[in-house]
């Protein structure tokens, strides 16, 4: 017990170092292998998908992008994603009409309008019903609201039928129909959309809002001058974010739209499909072929909302550097 | 501007003139409301109009029209259009609360005469399911909780790991690649997911229809979600206390596992219950890996298993009558009560345990 310290304990500091870099170097490697990880699984499900699918494509005696049909495991194999194509971008488009601008109206409910003891809870009971399974939607789906949407269709098709689009051809069925889908979509997409809104709302910088107040606008004209312009790029990429969402919904729409391989602009018209709902649907019957035609049409589901979820996600990072300078 | 106008013309200021504009009274806009609702039911009513769907929309589009018209009338044109975007948002708010408000009533009003303990404690073995309305939902819970749990053990530490190497070492191409594809990750549809899994696992590999395999895509669908909360969660741990740990001659293997993860233990909770919580209600990937049964199967890696969102829609889509949605009312509700109660708790622990301050 001298001032040096003995020679023992200076042997195990350096151990302990020794000790600490190969921790250091065990635990660096495992937390990048795990962000490689997460590239790899990304990497092959594009490329697993993409070799089933050339599979698929081979054996095709139609064209994939415009045949109506869906019969891979006939002798003569036929299947195209016309329908599915048309279907999945009508409905997401019908939520995006309906779900954006209400989205954009609770956000700012919210963030500006609403008495801040329901504010709080409000905002929190829509965190929430983002948490609602799907499976529950399309069963109320089905269940409650399309009897609930009988009046309204018939109603449309009555006074809007010269629009062609929704012009009913047959009455009296029930409306399982992409006009319905699309609007449980948009119900399912409004949580997403308003969260994420909501959050870009709430950095506005309070003082081009007192700035707007003190020239003598109304609420109205503030919002209009300085919330809306600022929040731009986050409705934007909210909505995309919902957007993907809406494409890739699965078990909701199988629950509620009638299937039938046809292509109709009368969206009041029962038929139609889209991607995942077909996925979902041939799946359990389908021979190995027509499993690896869903694979295709996957493929393509992934790619597409691949796209928009980046597009959305380069927004929001381009927003992100842009409000950091401005705050 | 009308005091320059004034000074200009010369005249003088006159007694009875009034320094405020007109306004509408404070109860105005509850009163368009109510005023619009009760006309817009009436002429529902009178119309003969079936959906209620219907009534509503007249009634929002009445109370527009007339708080517009009723304030331009009195206060000037840029009020009103204050009053009507006003108006506008509430009805927005409307709109969005009466789905959701029926959403969850129908379901418990629904699923509540379902439930039984019988419902909860017996499988579907041996029901004619189509004439009778016995059985239960005892193997999909079983089969929910193993297979969520499973999903859970591969996900959460890569989820946690991957978080950690963004925070806390990720410099350069590799870690905005990785950051970039989380956020692309998340947006992966859960169709998708379980394909990759079936052409993977199944076919590619051989193995059958299994509860684990069914995992395996859950795990993919939870990944990103842990990721991002982790990475916000250990972001808001302050810099300080690593220095802390630093100057003490902690190396940053110990300073990230003794430190950084027990500041942020509780977000990070939260984040993996959510996302818990996200993936229970997964029907998609269950039905093309687990195949579903009516029968007890408790051992995730053997044979098809049952889950609650697939007992779900089997009983809708395969016996569709009312016994099938009776019990898929039921199973609805218990799934709704376990997603909801996971979140609360998430929210209750996020709240008691965050970081507090930071930056």
């Amino acid at each position: 017990m001298t001032s040096a310290p003995p020679a023992d304990a200076r042997g195990r500091a350096r151990r302990s170092r020794g000790d600490s870099r190969r921790g250091d170097n065990v635990f660096f490697n495992l937390s990048r292998g795990s962000g490689v990880l997460l590239l790899v699984v990304m990497a092959a499900i594009a490329g697993f998908l993409a070799y089933r699918s050339l599979l698929a494509l081979g054996k095709n005696e139609g064209n994939f992008l415009t045949t109506f049909e869906w019969t891979p495991d006939a002798t003569k194999p036929v299947f195209g994603i016309a329908v599915l194509t048309f279907g999945t971008l009508v409905s997401a488009f019908i939520a995006m009409v309906i779900a954006v601008p209400i989205a954009v109206g609770i956000a700012l409910f919210i963030s500006h309008y609403a008495p801040r003891r329901i504010a709080q809870p409000f905002a929190y009971l829509v965190d929430l019903l983002a948490a609602v399974p799907s499976i529950v939607y399309g069963l109320w789906g089905v269940l409650f609201l399309v009897p609930h949407m009988d009046g309204l269709t018939s109603w449309m098709d009555q006074y809007l039928g010269w629009t062609y689009v929704f012009d009913q051809s047959s009455t009296g069925v029930p409306p399982r129909n992409l006009f319905t889908v699309g609007i449980l979509l948009a119900i399912m997409v409004l949580p997403i959309i308003t969260a994420v809104t909501r959050e870009v709302f709430r950095q506005v910088p309070r003082m081009h809002e007192e700035a707007a107040l003190a020239l003598g606008a109304t609420r109205w004209e503030m919002i209009r001058t300085a919330v809306l312009p600022f929040g731009r790029p986050g409705i934007i990429s909210a909505s995309m974010l919902g957007l993907g969402r809406a494409l890739g919904e699965t078990i909701a729409v199988a629950t509620v739209l009638s299937t039938n391989s046809v292509l109709s602009l009368h969206l009041l018209d029962p038929g139609g499909g889209t991607f995942a709902q077909n996925i979902a649907l041939k799946f359990s019957e389908a021979q190995p072929l027509g499993r690896d035609a869903l694979m295709a049409s996957g493929l393509v589901l992934f790619v597409i909302t691949l796209l928009v979820n980046g597009a959305a996600r380069m927004i929001i990072a381009r927003r992100k550097e842009y409000s950091g300078a401005a705050a | 501007m009308s005091s320059t106008a004034t000074i200009t013309d010369a005249t003088p200021p006159q007694l009875g003139h009034r320094l405020t504009a007109a306004r509408l009274p404070r109860w105005a806009p509850a009163a368009t409301a109510a005023a619009s609702i009760a006309v817009g039911c009436g002429i529902g009513a009178a119309a003969g109009l079936e959906s209620h769907v219907q009534w509503g929309l007249i009634s929002a589009l009445l109370f527009l029209v007339v708080s517009y018209t009723l304030s331009a009338s009195v206060e000037g044109r840029r009020q009103a259009r204050d009053r009507f975007a006003t108006s506008l948002v509430w009805v927005s708010f409307v709109c969005a609360v009466v789905p959701l408000v029926s959403l969850t009533f129908y379901t418990v009003q629904q699923g509540i005469d379902a439930i039984s303990p019988e419902f909860l404690t017996h499988s579907m073995k041996g029901v004619v399911a189509t004439l009778s309305p016995d059985g239960g939902i005892y193997h999909a819970i079983i089969g929910t909780i193993e297979q969520v749990l499973l999903a859970t053990l591969i996900a959460a530490p890569i989820g946690l790991l991957t978080a950690v190497y963004l925070v806390e070492y990720g410099r350069g191409r590799l870690a905005s690649a990785v950051t970039f594809f989380v956020d692309v990750m998340t947006g992966v549809p859960s169709v998708v997911a379980g394909l990759f899994i079936l052409s993977l696992w199944n076919i590619a590999l051989g193995f059958e229809y299994s509860g684990f395999s069914g995992s395996l895509a859950l795990a993919i669908l939870m990944m990103p979600v842990v990721v991002r909360s982790t990475e916000e969660m250990l972001k808001l741990v302050p810099n300080e206390l690593r220095e802390a740990s630093y100057a003490l001659g902690v190396p940053r293997w110990k300073t990230i596992l003794r430190i950084v993860i027990p500041t942020a233990i509780g977000g990070i909770t939260t984040g993996v219950m959510l996302a818990v919580a996200r993936i229970t209600g997964e029907t998609a990937p269950v039905m093309m890996l687990v195949f579903g049964a009516d029968f007890i199967n408790s051992d995730p890696f053997n044979g098809p298993q049952q889950s609650l969102p697939l007992y779900i829609w089997q009983q809708y889509s395969q016996i569709n009558n009312d016994f099938g949605y009776q019990r898929a009312w039921g199973a609805a509700l218990v799934l709704i009560a376990f997603v909801m109660g996971l979140n609360l708790v998430a929210r209750a622990i996020a709240r008691w345990r965050s970081p507090k301050g930071g930056h």
